[in-house]
């Protein structure tokens, strides 16, 4: 059981990174990673974001789309639930925990319309969904959540990495139709390609089919 | 049928999330000061991140809790500052921020030490011996500030940047960017005097690295009634709580490097002769140069 869930966790950062193999949340990885401290600053709020938002969206899928034959409205369901819960989120932040309020900052209300937050949600459920029944809620529950985790650390391995690469690619003088934009994406393609050698790592490290 | 439950579900979700987020409004609201947003309504708006905070609402809930000075915001100007300190109940003191190049080395009074032709940015070459340019101190001239500035109120003139006072905000970009260090935010408005020269060389290596340079006689120092002009870590820097703005080392430096670069003209007023006839002014230009050079050779003996 462990094994599996540190496979399915290492799978979530290095195999299915969310950003650089799956290519979710490409604007805030290219809008957000000019600094390293940002970068910081808008992972760390999207690993929390990502975890929150499963533990409610994937218990409402199975207790109330699946029973009720409405699973076609995950999608509408889902952006609502993440809307309602990034907001209140940030409410509760600034009444009780005023230090981590302060240390997301501006990021937290970004993620309201993140499209990689929403990515994680729906595909847990069609990843550990199906464990339901052959596992019990219990463990798919756990599954899905740390299946979240994962991917909001890929994200954040991803940002930090690719503010590293940018801040080179800032300081080299590209020909002129490159410059800006251009060079970036180019600079993200490669380190997209890297990432693809990781095919296949976690499944024969953990020895475990995901 | 179908149609009616997604309907009914989506308006159940939609309802019992818009109840949430009402009552966790009311009931965890953070009592937050009225001033913030008063004060959020008097910045420039431009979120320009010149008076070193995320943006203008952060400025304005820096001012409001941690008493901030008022006078940081550099689009807003003294109008600004003048509207916050209304609300805050203090009184504004700002002075109107403007940029000032403390370089004049051009092509004409500073040679090119080497010819370079790494990347071109001013960061990139500061770190090859100092810049390109024989003064080590002096505006490299690849245009860092031009790209940083929002406003495009910096240009390379001749290797050297130039600020149009028309444009510049005073946010400190460009200040900020500069590798050399040659940008001054603070010059106490249009009425007083600028050194415009950075080098901390002694008086000959900085007489031999540029002909504009500042070469810290002390004329400067000495002509002062005011205690406002001091030679420090070998270059003169004007205090501008104490300087009045009367020009007068501006009209005594031997190397007329003191400048008023925030005036229409930037030239110190010619010294004033007790009432004279027409032909006297005539006299004036000519009578300028003397004094110029039999002063260089003191300032390098007094080095």
């Amino acid at each position: 059981m462990l094994v599996k869930l540190a496979a399915i966790f290492f799978s979530m950062i290095l195999v299915n990174n969310y950003v650089l193999v799956k290519f979710y949340g490409i604007c805030p990885f290219l809008g957000v990673s000019k600094k390293l401290d940002s970068a910081v600053g808008m992972s760390g709020a999207v690993i929390f974001v990502m975890f929150m938002a499963t533990a409610v969206t994937f218990p409402i899928q199975i207790f109330v789309l699946d029973p009720a034959g409405l699973s076609y409205l995950q999608t509408i369901v889902f952006i609502l639930v993440i809307a309602v819960l990034v907001q209140f989120i940030e409410i509760f932040l600034k009444k009780y925990i005023v230090a981590l309020y302060n240390s997301l900052g501006v990021y937290l209300p970004l993620i309201t319309t993140n499209c990689c937050v929403l990515a994680v949600t729906i595909l847990v459920v069609g990843d550990y969904g199906a464990d339901v029944e052959s596992l019990g809620f219990g463990i798919a529950y756990i599954e899905a959540l740390i299946c979240a985790i994962g991917a909001g650390v890929g994200f954040m391995l991803a940002m930090v990495m690719f503010s590293g690469v940018r801040k080179r690619v800032e300081a080299c003088d590209p020909p002129a139709p490159f410059k800006g934009l251009p060079i970036t994406l180019l600079a993200a393609a490669i380190t997209s390609l890297s990432f693809m050698g990781f095919g296949g790592l976690v499944e024969n490290l953990f020895n475990v089919t995901l | 049928m179908n149609i009616a439950s997604a309907v009914i579900l989506c308006t159940i979700v939609g309802a019992v999330g818009a109840i949430i987020l009402v009552a966790a409004a009311k009931f965890m609201a953070v009592e937050e000061d009225p001033r913030i947003e008063e004060v959020a309504a008097c910045l420039a708006g431009a979120n320009c991140g010149g008076c070193g905070y995320a943006g203008c609402s952060d400025y304005a809930k820096a001012v409001v809790m941690d008493g901030v000075a008022c006078d940081k915001c550099a689009p807003g100007g003294p109008k600004a500052a003048a509207a916050i300190a209304k609300i805050m109940g203090g009184e504004a003191s700002a002075v109107e921020k403007k940029a000032v190049v403390q370089c004049q080395g051009n092509s004409e009074h500073c040679k090119p030490a080497y010819d370079y032709t790494g990347i071109q940015t001013c960061a990139a070459a500061a770190n090859l011996y100092g810049g390109p340019k024989t003064c080590t101190f002096a505006c490299i001239g690849l245009g860092d500030c031009t790209k940083v500035c929002k406003f495009d109120a910096i240009h390379i003139v001749d290797g050297v940047a130039k600020v149009d006072k028309d444009k510049c905000t005073g946010c400190g970009a460009c200040a900020n960017i500069c590798p050399k260090h040659v940008i001054m935010i603070d010059a106490g408005g249009p009425r007083k005097p600028v050194v415009m020269c950075s080098n901390q060389d002694k008086g000959p290596v900085a007489m031999k690295a540029c002909t504009t340079s500042c070469i810290a006689c002390g004329m400067c120092e000495r002509t002062c009634k005011f205690d406002a002009i001091h030679v420090v870590d070998g270059v003169a820097r004007v205090d501008y709580d104490k300087c009045k703005g009367c020009g007068m080392c501006a009209q005594k430096c031997p190397k007329k490097i003191i400048l008023f670069p925030l005036k229409d003209n930037p030239y110190p007023p010619e010294p004033k002769k007790p009432a004279a006839p027409a032909a006297k002014p005539a006299a004036a230009p000519a009578a300028a140069p003397a004094p110029k050079a039999e002063e260089k050779p003191a300032a390098e003996k007094a080095e």
